[in-house]
């Protein structure tokens, strides 16, 4: 299990990264901006139409031979092609949930004469942002999910370390996978009761 | 942070780029032989989505069960195959189902596709037919009671024509989500349309071209679906949405 350090690092640059992305892709598709918003819509699609394996295909084997560049290790595309999906995908839900907060909200905001910015801060993100908690807690756990595919671009990941095992010691050949299924299964129940926790957070006190 | 500044500095490489390394006529080449996977793909996507669709049904009948130890067990169970990535689970099926004693059986890479990604998706299917069911009135479960209906009357003729259609567009969510986890088989050996585009990078020892049709074939065939269950969505909440609420009112 020597492989955990790497995907507890891919776990957790994917979802600083990731979120960074949701929240800028986000907001660039509200943008007033035609270029901005269509190039943001762009980008979204893109990487929602096609699948989270092929990208990271992709960014390993395409990238540096394309531009002939280096991402500088496989981490780092990793990385960048799971936050990078996965903030398309959450930057829908940052949208649709600023979207979703009432009409109402908006124009008491022009009301008290508060500037666009204060607008979007005091008033309406922090509303939706509420909305978006609890799809944020399921997307964690998608994420968790994707970092297991690292392995497939050659990083030492837990699978990897699985796989090597496998190939090398065949009286544990047939328990080292439910090992690593519990492995991440074990990650994965405190962001379980996070996303319920998150969930109650939501419901309480909004109506609707 | 280290992640910041090499991303800025990826995008100047971007700003300043054309394009050294491109060969068309590579690119050319490589399409048909790729695109023959294209069979195995759809063929693998629709037989696990028929999988997921029909095992769904298992998970929410199992989860009805009025009985507090079995309906945890389903629960966890759900949760377990749910937060645990369908990659390890279709290496499990592959490589240590078949060493267990006894139950131990050796699955054709294309079978244990099917039934690793179709059990992963049915724990989602069956959250959304559960969603359907739950959907449906209290007064229809009372009157089909009050009609004297049997248990499979009630469900087949009342309960699931109307759970179910609204929920067909996330159920076509479903298969397009489902369709891009399809190339994961790839790694067990089954020759969809990415084993293929690795091939053909081994071979002429160029990955850039097929992936990329790779990536172009999935983002020409999964961005229309999503817009056709976009329309369907909203097609849906018209009927399903307004129309119940005018006959509730008419009642």
């Amino acid at each position: 299990m020597r492989g955990m350090g790497i995907t507890l690092t891919v776990l957790g640059g994917s979802i600083i990264l990731g979120y960074l992305m949701a929240f800028i892709a986000g907001f660039c598709r509200l943008s007033n901006n035609t270029f901005i918003r269509k190039f943001t819509g762009f980008y979204v699609e893109i990487f929602r139409g096609t699948s989270l394996i092929v990208q990271l295909f992709w960014f390993s084997y395409a990238l540096p031979m394309l531009f002939g560049i280096e991402l500088g290790s496989d981490l780092v595309a990793g990385i960048l092609a799971i936050s990078l999906n996965y903030g398309a995908y959450m930057s829908e839900i940052v949208r649709g949930s600023i979207l979703s907060v009432s009409n109402g909200q908006t124009e008491a905001g022009i009301a008290l004469n508060l500037t666009p910015f204060q607008r979007m801060r005091y008033v309406i993100f922090p509303q939706a942002l509420r909305m978006m908690l609890p799809e944020f807690g399921n997307y964690l756990i998608q994420m968790l999910k994707a970092t297991s595919l690292i392995s497939l671009i050659g990083m030492t990941d837990v699978l990897y370390y699985g796989n090597l095992l496998r190939s090398s010691n065949l009286a544990i050949e047939s328990t080292v996978y439910l090992f690593i299924l519990i492995f991440f299964f074990i990650i994965a129940l405190p962001l379980i009761f996070l996303t319920r926790k998150l969930e109650e957070i939501s419901k309480k006190g909004v109506e609707t | 942070m280290g992640n910041m500044i090499l991303l800025s500095g990826f995008m100047d490489k971007v700003r300043e780029y054309i394009p050294l390394n491109w060969k068309w006529d590579l690119f050319w080449d490589s399409f048909p032989f790729v695109a023959k996977g294209l069979y195995i793909t759809f063929g693998l996507t629709i037989a696990c989505y028929v999988f997921a669709l029909l095992f769904g049904f298992v998970w929410t009948f199992l989860r009805r069960i009025p009985n507090r130890p079995i309906a945890w067990i389903v629960t966890w169970t759900m949760e377990f195959i749910r937060s645990t990535p369908p990659l390890v689970q279709l290496y499990f099926l592959f490589y240590s189902l078949p060493l267990i004693p006894y139950i131990g059986i050796s699955l054709s890479p294309f079978a244990c596709a099917v039934l690793a990604l179709g059990v992963h998706f049915s724990t989602y299917i069956g959250e959304v037919y559960r969603s359907g069911i739950e959907s449906v009135d209290a007064g229809q479960w009372e009157a089909s009671q009050a009609l004297n209906l049997s248990t499979f009357q009630k469900w087949t003729k009342v309960i699931l024509p109307q759970a179910l259609p609204p929920t067909i567009p996330m159920l076509g969510n479903y298969l397009i989500i489902m369709f891009k986890e399809i190339p994961l088989a790839s790694t067990i050996g089954v020759m969809g349309i990415l084993h293929l585009a690795n091939d053909y990078g081994a071979i002429h020892y160029r990955f850039l071209e097929p992936i990329t049709v790779v990536a172009l074939l999935f983002l020409a065939l999964s961005y229309p679906s999503a817009i056709l269950v976009r329309k369907l969505e909203e097609k849906m909440n018209r009927r399903y949405g307004e129309e119940n609420l005018y006959l509730d009112n008419n009642e």
